[in-house]
């Protein structure tokens, strides 16, 4: 569904993306996992195109997505810190995209209700905490009921009742293609298919679950990757 | 791009600067006027206002805006939107706002005291250059993405226009001074929007001191159909090359 | 004693009297009359007599006045000059001419042709008379206690060599010029070396180069005349002691135009003018001992011009209002007074209400000095560097003359 073939991205001196190729398809539970700054978000960001890369192509259904904004319609995504405008409140913010979505299908409120956003309705942006704006953007993210959600570290900054809350709501969506980036992963455990491991810009390995736990012995995520990582 | 640039005139006129920014407006004017013995003296006033005031409110607040509305413009880039349709939106919701503004605080005191073709020119020359000052900003803004270097570049732009521009054009003047160059001067009046619109207003206050001999030259200039449609044109040209140069950066920005 | 002198005065002078009113008769000019032509009429009239000319349409070439008549027009006869002859002149003591239309006059800078010429005229009165597209309107060569009243004078030629003067008066003395209005003519009117003259109520507008323009003339008093809209308002060069009361100086607008131009001029006395929107009000250039008291100043590019030249210059309880730049130079200006005056620019206050400011008020800007000298720095006015440029030369006087102030600006309006 998402092909990114030799994508590199320099900041400055900083080389956040080095010849990165890798393919997503749908039904797929992708974890992005690494140190911090080794271009997990660049990545991500690459793909919803917020982020212009260097070289490389990326593609969405096939079609190169430079320039174009439509695919975007199929992807719903979280980010890392969501802010908003501070005087909207979060009913405006949540109408506001809506409205801008334009969506004609039936709405995925799920998260609203068992996140409760739908008491603070007209609360302003300004005086929510790090976690409640946390809950909106991930409200927000899977609201259109998109083909492919991408969630860049959902769970940090959220309480651990919210962050159950969620993971159920990922695990409920399967068989959509889901990105998620983390640097925490025992969270991951349950969810995902496939493991994307990056450093430095570099794609360091690309592995099916199974694989990944075949290949080392080891049944918990966490030790899995620490195993790899020691070879 | 209706719908952004809503969002964004809501959520800018609810911002406090932006009331503080209107009551001055209409304080300043109204005390102008009444205080003064003559409404042309207002007049005289105000258009200082609209020269320094307006020029710098509008390049601060909007460059400032834009920072601040750096994740926002995020949230909007990774929906399905045009990325030139999120600038423009909110190019167009912050001239709209600063317009409006403007038009409350000194256009409505001017329409009331002075409701003719002199105020008529001083709305319309306020108006341009909050727009014009917007797109400035916008322009620093999407050039430098270090939000304090950013508000010190606008400000650094905004005493140019305003007072460097003007020392450059007095020390060409004193330089040149055996040469004719009273028809470069209205070339050069033309790279700096702020003394475009104070000529441009000026024509219409000062008539009598513009008719000495350099004066007459400029008025046959300006004060013709072809000088202010020149004028016009060219305030016009200050809006869309700053706004046509960053909405091409800001399409290959990275977020 | 005194009553026999008086009896014996009478006896003298009551025989004249009677020779006079008989002798004085009234020749009627006209289509139902004898004298069917202007010039039959005159040449039958004998000095004293009277000359009525009826209503009609008079080519009488040059009509040449010898003999001291009475010269009247019945419903404004027209003397046409069919734009080849000088129209009337008069060349004898005490003549009137009243009551015609004088038109289209020859137009020859060699002679200059006039509407009526006067020469060396003694006690003759021009009045009710309208003059139009003369070359010259009336024209005074030598004079001694003439009148010109009443006529309206206009002439049509765009350019300067193609228009005389209106009213143009040369070597005279005890002129009295009431009245009048001049408009399309070169100077509206023109005196040189004319003495001791009253020059009251005449508007003088739109005329092609100056409303008022005099030289070498001296002891004369401008009262309540209307200066207005000329090409470049009214120039007084080259003479003394000249009292201008109560004129309105206005709307003379042109890069070389001027309210009035004082040039050369010592012990003028000014009060109660009017100046109001004229590029520069008053210019002057090498005037001394000028008194100028209660004129009004308003709306003017600048009120008052005044070059190095000027000495004695006294300015008092006059009204600056509106003025772009009130005092412009291009000197320091030491020896000329300002007192008493209302600047409206005055930013001063007034601690003790006295109704006179506490501080002084200095009437040249930084910016009106530099525009004198790099006048293309106009382009620059009222932007915010020359704002600043005046407020720091106002705390710090550097540029502009150190002493030329207003010691004790008045708070408000001098009357």
């Amino acid at each position: 569904m998402i092909i990114a073939s030799n994508i590199t991205k320099q900041f400055g001196k900083l080389k956040a993306l080095d010849n990165v190729s890798t393919t997503c398809n749908e039904g797929e539970c992708i974890a992005l996992i690494g140190p911090n700054g080794c271009g997990k978000t660049t990545l991500i960001k690459s793909i919803l195109g917020m982020v212009v890369p260097d070289s490389g192509v990326i593609t969405f259904r096939g079609k190169d997505i430079k320039n174009q904004w439509e695919y975007r319609d199929e992807i719903g995504y979280m980010p890392q810190i969501g802010r908003y405008p501070d005087n909207m409140t979060i009913g405006q913010v949540l109408d506001m995209i809506k409205n801008i979505r334009n969506k004609k299908t039936a709405l995925d409120e799920d998260l609203i209700e068992s996140f409760s956003l739908h008491n603070i309705l007209d609360k302003r942006m300004k005086t929510l905490s790090g976690g409640t704006r946390q809950k909106v953007s991930a409200a927000l993210a899977f609201l259109f009921n998109p083909a492919v959600l991408i969630l860049d570290e959902p769970t940090a900054g959220l309480d651990p009742m919210a962050s159950e809350i969620l993971k159920e709501k990922i695990i409920k969506e399967k068989g959509k293609l889901i990105l998620i980036t983390s640097h925490i992963l025992s969270e991951l455990d349950d969810v995902v298919t496939r493991i994307i491991y990056m450093q430095d810009g570099i794609l360091l390995f690309n592995k099916s679950i199974e694989d990944l736990k075949q290949d080392t012995g080891e049944v918990k995520l966490a030790k899995a990757i620490a195993q790899v990582m020691k070879i | 791009m209706k719908k952004i640039i809503k969002f964004v005139i809501t959520d800018i006129l609810r911002n406090r600067t932006m009331m503080v920014y209107t009551l001055f407006l209409l304080a300043s004017s109204f005390s102008v006027f009444s205080l003064e013995d003559s409404n042309s003296k207002g007049l005289l006033s105000l258009l200082n206002i609209i020269l320094i005031v307006v020029p710098l409110v509008s390049i601060v607040f909007s460059s400032i805006y834009v920072y601040n509305s750096a994740e926002f413009i995020e949230l909007l880039v990774s929906q399905p939107l045009k990325r030139k349709s999120i600038w423009l939106s909110i190019f167009g919701g912050l001239a709209a706002s600063l317009s409006i503004a403007f038009f409350i605080g000194a256009g409505i005191p001017v329409l009331i005291y002075q409701a003719n073709m002199i105020g008529l020119t001083m709305i319309l020359v306020g108006i341009m250059l909050s727009i014009i000052f917007v797109a400035i900003a916008m322009l620093a803004a999407v050039k430098t993405s270090d939000k304090a270097k950013g508000i010190g570049a606008v400000i650094m732009l905004w005493l140019y226009f305003s007072l460097l521009f003007d020392g450059l054009v007095l020390f060409l003047l004193f330089q040149f001074a055996d040469y004719p160059i009273e028809k470069p001067m209205i070339g050069i009046s033309a790279l700096n929007p702020i003394d475009l619109s104070r000529i441009m207003i000026l024509l219409q206050l000062d008539i009598s001191a513009m008719m000495g001999y350099t004066g007459a030259i400029f008025k046959d200039f300006f004060g013709t159909y072809t000088g202010i449609s020149f004028s016009i044109i060219v305030l016009l040209l200050w809006i869309v090359l700053p706004v046509w140069y960053s909405t091409h950066k800001f399409n290959t920005k990275d977020l | 004693m005194g009553g026999y002198a008086k009896v014996k005065f009478l006896l003298f002078v009551i025989p004249f009297l009677i020779y006079y009113s008989a002798q004085a008769k009234t020749i009627h000019v006209g289509a139902k009359w004898e004298y069917k032509s202007v010039t039959a009429g005159i040449q039958a009239a004998k000095s004293g007599d009277t000359v009525l000319v009826d209503a009609g349409h008079y080519k009488e070439k040059n009509l040449i006045i010898r003999k001291s008549i009475v010269l009247k027009g019945l419903n404004y006869p027209v003397l046409d000059g069919e734009k080849r002859y000088q129209i009337v002149s008069v060349m004898a003591k005490g003549v009137v001419v009243d009551g015609f239309k004088i038109t289209h006059s020859g137009i020859s800078s060699l002679e200059d042709l006039s509407g009526i010429k006067i020469y060396d005229g003694h006690n003759v009165v021009i009045k009710n008379n309208i003059l139009e597209d003369t070359f010259f309107g009336i024209f005074i060569e030598k004079g001694d206690n003439c009148t010109i009243e009443n006529n309206r004078i206009t002439a049509f030629n765009k350019a300067e060599q193609q228009s005389g003067n209106g009213i143009h008066c040369w070597q005279a003395k005890g002129m009295r010029i009431m009245g009048n209005t001049i408009t399309g003519h070169r100077d509206g009117i023109y005196f040189e070396f004319v003495n001791k003259s009253f020059i009251k109520g005449n508007t003088s507008t739109n005329n092609i180069r100056y409303g008022l323009h005099f030289m070498f003339s001296n002891d004369d008093t401008y009262l309540s005349n209307v200066f207005s809209n000329n090409g470049s308002g009214v120039s007084v060069m080259f003479s003394n002691r000249i009292r201008m009361l109560y004129n309105s100086f206005l709307e003379n607008w042109g890069d070389a135009a001027y309210g009035i131009l004082l040039k050369e001029i010592s012990d003028g006395y000014m009060e109660g003018n009017r100046f109001t929107k004229n590029t520069s009000a008053i210019y002057m250039e090498g005037a001394n001992r000028i008194h100028m008291k209660k004129n009004t100043f308003q709306n003017n590019g600048w009120a008052l011009k005044i070059q190095a030249s000027c000495m004695g210059v006294v300015l008092e309880r006059n009204n600056f209002i509106g003025n772009t730049f009130d005092v412009g130079t291009n000197g320091s200006l030491v020896l000329n007074t300002f007192k008493n005056n209302y600047w409206d620019k005055y930013e001063g206050y007034d601690l003790n209400k006295d109704r006179i400011g506490d501080i002084p008020y200095r009437p040249v800007s930084m910016f009106s000095m530099i525009v004198e000298k790099y006048p293309t720095a106009m382009i620059l006015f009222r932007s915010f560097i020359t704002t600043l440029l005046d407020k720091t030369e106002k705390i710090l006087p550097s540029l502009t003359p150190e002493n030329l102030k207003d010691n004790a600006p008045l708070m408000k309006k001098a009357f």
